[in-house]
């Protein structure tokens, strides 16, 4: 593969698979968690640029919580859970029991940190159990800023060998109530299919974003790398 | 008045009366260049330190800080700015994550915002302001009128350089 943008339709499905994998135990993981039913869509993998990449989550400016973890170990890449700022409080209530006052206090931001870490965790073990592969992750950190801010730096790595990266993202929710939207669903930039609207529940999104080595490594872990075009 | 949008790791330039921007600056640097006289203003948003690092040799200049300054100076000179009368100001650099100081000696944006001062040190541009580091995402917006540098955050009031 000389470029990410080139990656056959056979390889892309690879990934998507390995996302719904990890994004099933992630869920499984929230559900327990929260004691409550929670979703996952078929994941999304998108070879996209850069600025892509920021309209997808609804534009650079959008306001979103995200929860960052560096991977490193057989492959190396950066996981982060992103969620809308309304989601992102109202996810804190459900674990909490309690209605908050809109603000995120220093306790709702650990939760939500450890939201993130136990999803990332799970997707990883996941991941792992799945490849064989030996995976190590760093303490989560989060931040709630603009996306194009933090997912700039989830593309820094990505960015020294090329202007593409490969998205894979996979979407959870949790069901009931009449939800609040997604994490792009105000925003006009935002070009419809990417991010789903409205729905009910809380959703966010998992997004693995491999540095470009990994690729390859997970393709021959699987025995697939001479599969397809190449 | 137009407002001329640049995205991660690219640049332009915009004259009187319109206005350059670009959104969401988190460890990236976004580094203006302005000529008074002749109200020709630049920006470039730049993304890593060095191009040393790109691993092809088919890469976009503005992604680095030791190619973007040069190459958003060349586009500058051909637009009619004058080359001594360049003065440059930048906001960027920040520190989104508290994990990222100990993946390296420095953050990536600590970094940024050093190479661009290189850089322009090299090129004998005078730096006349600066809005850097901290560990929140920024949107500024660069006024070709008046070169003035506007520095948009979440929950902080808008700050002009």
């Amino acid at each position: 593969m000389n470029d990410l943008k080139d990656m056959d339709a056979f390889h892309l499905d690879v990934l998507r698979e390995i996302s719904n994998i990890g994004a099933g135990n992630a869920a499984t993981a929230l559900s327990t968690l929260l004691q409550k039913k929670v979703d996952m869509k078929v994941s999304r993998v998108i070879p996209m640029q850069f600025n892509e990449i920021t309209e997808y989550v609804g534009g650079a400016e959008n306001i979103v919580a995200t929860v960052f973890s560096r991977i490193d170990g057989d492959i190396s890449g950066n996981m982060l859970f992103v969620i809308g700022e309304d989601n992102a409080k109202g996810l804190v209530d459900d674990l909490t029991g309690k209605t908050g006052d809109g603000q995120l206090s220093d306790l709702a931001l650990s939760v939500l940190q450890e939201i993130g870490n136990i999803l990332a965790g799970s997707y990883l073990t996941a991941l792992a159990d799945f490849t064989g592969f030996e995976l190590q992750t760093n303490v989560p950190s989060l931040a709630i800023d603009m996306a194009g801010a933090m997912l700039s730096f989830g593309l820094m790595e990505i960015g020294r060998s090329g202007d593409w990266a490969i998205m894979i993202d996979a979407e959870i929710h949790t069901e009931e109530e009449t939800g609040t939207d997604d994490i792009a669903a105000d925003t006009e930039k935002n070009k419809g299919e990417n991010m789903d609207k409205g729905g009910k529940g809380k959703s966010g999104h998992i997004f693995l974003l491999p540095d470009p080595e990994s690729f390859e490594k997970i393709f021959i872990a699987l025995g697939v790398h001479r599969y397809g075009s190449n | 008045m137009a407002v001329i949008k640049v995205g991660i790791a690219d640049s332009n330039i915009c004259k009187a009366p319109d206005s350059i921007t670009t959104l969401g600056l988190g460890s990236c640097v976004g580094l203006t260049l302005y000529d008074e006289s002749n109200k020709v203003a630049g920006m470039v948003h730049v993304m890593l330190p060095s191009s040393e690092v790109a691993r092809k040799g088919d890469f976009k200049k503005a992604k680095f800080a030791d190619t973007g300054v040069p190459e958003l100076v060349d586009m500058l000179i051909k637009a009619g700015a004058n080359r001594s009368r360049l003065k440059a100001k930048m906001a960027g650099g920040a520190q989104m994550f508290s994990f990222e100081g100990k993946m390296d000696t420095l953050s990536i944006g600590a970094r940024n915002v050093e190479a661009c001062k290189a850089e322009l040190m090299k090129l004998r541009i005078p730096l006349i302001a600066e809005d850097t580091g901290g560990n929140y995402g920024r949107t500024i917006e660069l006024f070709s009128q008046t070169g003035i540098l506007e520095i948009r955050a979440v929950s902080k009031p808008a700050k002009q350089i």
